[in-house]
């Protein structure tokens, strides 16, 4: 009897924690959505803020996040995926592999502002490149490398090992094997973990706000579209962290709602290429 | 040849034709800029006090001057005049006077604004008058509830800006409070105490006036109402002076620096500073 | 001969790209080794020039008062208190959501709960603190209202203390923790279950005695992501938190490590910008000692 009692009281416990936190999810996700969907309209998307006009327009935030993105993964998804090849399948002391996996998960664990701190000093003054997009995407790149080499290594380990001794056997380099027949077994994994990366620069803030900056402005202005890297930047969410600090809360609202669509796009992307991995 | 040489080769090409059009483009700049004066960048960073001035002044600068790129960064007065002084902006925006140290490695300050710095509180707040000494009480923590002061009786949550704000340290000197301020909520930038202020009842803050909205009410000080013209004439006690900051003197500064700093002498840029909110400077 | 030199042309090829993993997958460690030194670069001048025990076991924080004084003991407490209460209330809560979605829910609505629960931990975090200010702060300060009415002492702090901080850090680890517990219950073979069930345990006994167990290294990595998650959080804190410093107290308006790097840094100059360098150098070891006691946990289990 008094089994009994513990058990209906445990799964009521449980259904009742479940029920309060998926409401409270819920409810945020629906809260920002019916908050922010008012505030997005043509201009609110496709200009740039003007203060003296007094109007409110992300177009050059978006830009930003777009460059800040392909950016960061010119510059970590490289990296991540050697990284994680030369673990996966050069290393043969297990003393150097379990230092560097250690390091990426060190990485994987410290907080963004510290990224933010470090990015400002090392790359923002020591090497002179101050706040610009460049700056923000090399402190990125730390912040991602683990998302990248970690994904990369779990789907290289998924690839059978009858592939590799296969294409050894028929004489080919290791180099030439991982290039034909590794990688692109293993390329859905990758894009699981980009994508991962993806959301995760989309989403942050703090590691940005003192090492890409807060420009808002569409590039151009007679000058280069390359030249924008080397200017200041702010992405939409650090957009946001800033008209909420104005107490410009529809503009707030809006990007966080338009943050959550890009996340929701990102997410759907990657739920159907790991399933897809799944059938391979 | 096989497949993968081809490839090989169309990437080298594609990488070393990407390498050129930088180079050609870095290099057709140069030579515009050096020819035209028209081109280039200018860096602004600074206070988060003077945001709206500054961007309403890079905006009309760059509409102006086609070709030139104005970039506005607000990370706050230290950080500012620091950015300048580590050559990774031109322009500092200043809330405060510079310190002894920011003036020996470098830095030169000029008064472009007077600005006025607001009490305010939240909008459900029935006093709308306080003298400097009932200030003074609530700050430092001794008048603790509205009722003391003629409201309904409400505790008083103090908010103010985080230690280092322009500001803060100007409003604590005009009140002659420094460091013995009891602030119940500190935060890290003008919009933030807008926005604190508005959303807690019983709440008092402080604010630049170019800041100021309707979303939070204006509390006068000893009668006089915090305006252009209270400000301007000084018989509004809080008031605070805006530079901007460059490393040299004026005369030092590139083409560009020194034209913008033309351009707010001149008539139209004294318009834009009454846009902001803010006041013309005397002298 | 052209065979030969085809050859050693491969052969070259083969050995630059083992070059270039090799540097790549160094390039981690070169990272996180260059942190390090920066951050205690960057951090230990500060430590001579205040003094260790006047900066570690002061707790008056007046950085840019005229007599300065740089006391973090109660931004340290605050980070550690704020983090453990909010790993109290929210792996507790995560954990149970997780059960229910892996075991006893009904497929259809784990299906659909599932992707919303992964959803919410892609939103900025900067979203959290604005629905935190916006919904929570006026409903904590209906309550300090009630609890400390009339009280002559206590100073008001508008619902942005470390309560509202320590509820939006705990909804802010739900996500984190919930999939990745989730993922781990599930990756229980089926057959433990069976058996549990077979043996006579009741439902919940196997869910509490037989799969739990079975899945801790999946739930500990949770927990050690959510600690993360909750000690570096910075944007949705500084909104919540009320900023002041103060003892960790429910009802003080108080100032986390990381709160105290992201409002600070940007007007800070000369000795109290070093010290905002030493917080940041606290956190980092902090997040360090963090990580290494769980690693090692990790791998006893």
């Amino acid at each position: 009897m008094g089994r009994k009692i513990k058990d209906s009281f445990l799964l009521g416990l449980i259904y009742l924690t479940s029920f309060l936190s998926v409401m409270l999810l819920a409810g945020i996700l629906l809260y920002v959505f019916v908050r922010g969907f008012p505030g997005i309209s043509r201009s609110f998307l496709t200009t740039v803020s003007s203060a003296r006009r007094g109007t409110v327009g992300i177009a050059g935030n978006l830009v930003n996040t777009c460059y800040l993105v392909v950016l960061t993964l010119m510059i970590a998804v490289p990296i991540g995926i050697g990284s994680a090849i030369w673990l996966n399948e050069y290393a043969k002391r297990s003393r150097w592999i379990q230092m560097i996996e250690f390091a990426t998960e060190t990485l994987a664990g410290i907080p963004s502002i510290v990224f933010g701190l470090f990015g400002m000093v090392f790359f923002g003054t020591t090497l002179g490149l101050g706040y610009s997009i460049l700056t923000g995407s090399l402190t990125l790149s730390l912040m991602i490398l683990p998302l990248i080499t970690r994904n990369t290594q779990e789907a290289l380990r998924a690839v059978p090992d009858s592939y590799r001794s296969g294409a050894v056997g028929m004489g080919a380099g290791k180099w030439h094997m991982i290039r034909t027949i590794l990688l692109p077994a293993a390329m859905p994994g990758i894009a699981t973990g980009v994508l991962l990366a993806v959301g995760r620069i989309v989403g942050e803030s703090a590691a940005l706000l003192f090492t890409a900056g807060s420009g808002y402005l569409l590039p151009g202005h007679g000058r280069g579209l390359l030249h924008k890297v080397r200017e200041s930047g702010g992405t939409l969410a650090v957009q946001l962290y800033l008209s909420m600090s104005r107490a410009e809360y529809d503009a707030a609202f809006g990007i966080a709602a338009v943050l959550l669509c890009l996340v929701l796009f990102f997410h759907i992307l990657t739920r159907f290429l790991s399933d897809r991995m799944g059938c391979l | 040849m096989n497949k993968h040489t081809v490839a090989g080769i169309v990437v080298l090409g594609l990488m070393a034709g990407i390498l050129r059009s930088l180079n050609g483009c870095g290099g057709r700049e140069e030579l515009q800029s050096l020819s035209a004066g028209e081109h280039g960048s200018i860096a602004m960073a600074g206070s988060t006090s003077m945001e709206r001035f500054a961007r309403i002044v890079s905006e009309c600068f760059m509409e102006e001057h086609a070709g030139v790129t104005v970039t506005t960064e607000f990370t706050g007065s230290s950080a500012g005049v620091e950015a300048v002084l580590d050559g990774r902006a031109d322009v500092g925006l200043c809330s405060r006077e510079l310190t002894k140290e920011e003036q020996n490695a470098g830095a030169v300050a000029s008064v472009v604004a007077v600005d006025g710095i607001a009490v305010v509180a939240n909008t459900d707040n029935l006093v709308r008058e306080l003298t400097t000494a009932e200030l003074v009480g609530i700050y430092t923590g001794r008048i603790r509830d509205w009722s003391e002061v003629g409201g309904r009786t409400e505790p008083i949550v103090v908010v103010g800006r985080e230690a280092g704000s322009g500001s803060r340290s100007t409003f604590e000197e005009l009140l002659g409070i420094n460091d013995c301020c009891k602030y119940a909520n500190e935060v890290d930038s003008e919009g933030a105490v807008m926005a604190r202020t508005a959303v807690t009842p019983g709440a008092i803050g402080y604010v630049s006036l170019e800041v100021c909205n309707d979303t939070v009410c204006r509390i006068d000080l000893e009668g006089v109402e915090a305006a252009e013209e209270t400000v301007r004439n000084g018989t509004y006690p809080l008031r605070r002076y805006f530079f901007l900051v460059t490393k040299g003197e004026a005369w030092e500064q590139s083409k560009l620096v020194q034209e913008l700093m033309a351009y707010l002498q001149s008539e139209e840029g004294k318009k834009l500073i009454r846009m902001a909110g803010l006041v013309i400077p005397e002298k | 001969m052209e065979r030969f030199l085809q050859r050693s042309r491969a052969r070259r090829i083969e050995a630059a790209a083992e070059c270039v993993f090799t540097a790549c997958a160094f390039l981690a460690l070169l990272a996180v080794g260059m942190i390090t030194l920066y951050m205690i670069a960057n951090g230990i001048p500060a430590i001579y020039q205040v003094g260790i025990k006047e900066m570690l076991f002061s707790d008056t924080w007046k950085p840019a008062a005229r007599d300065p004084s740089f006391g973090i003991l109660y931004v340290i407490l605050t980070s550690i208190t704020g983090t453990l209460l909010a790993v109290l209330i929210g792996v507790p809560v995560a954990l149970l959501t997780a059960v229910f979605l892996a075991e006893t829910a009904p497929a259809r609505l784990a299906e659909a709960v599932r992707p919303a629960v992964e959803l919410l931990a892609g939103i900025p975090s900067v979203v959290y603190g604005l629905l935190g200010m916006m919904i929570l702060n006026p409903v904590i300060y209906r309550l300090e209202q009630r609890i400390f009415a009339g009280s002559k002492t206590h100073q008001f702090t508008g619902g942005a203390n470390l309560l509202s901080a320590v509820l939006v850090l705990a909804v802010m680890i739900l996500p984190t923790v919930i999939s990745i517990s989730e993922s781990a219950l599930r990756s229980v073979p089926s057959q433990l279950r069976e058996c549990s069930l077979a043996l006579g345990a009741s439902r919940i006994q196997t869910i509490f005695q037989v799969v739990i167990p079975a899945a801790r290294p999946g739930i500990v990595t949770a927990v050690v992501l959510g600690v993360g998650r909750a000690v570096g959080e910075a944007m949705a804190v500084s909104l919540v938190s009320g900023g002041s410093v103060n003892f960790p107290l429910p009802f003080c308006s108080v100032r986390f490590l990381t709160t105290a790097l992201v409002s600070e840094m940007a007007y800070a100059n000369g000795l109290h910008r070093q010290v905002l360098f030493t917080v940041g150098m606290v956190l980092f070891l902090f997040i360090m000692a963090v990580n290494l006691v769980l690693h090692a946990i990790l791998r006893k289990t």
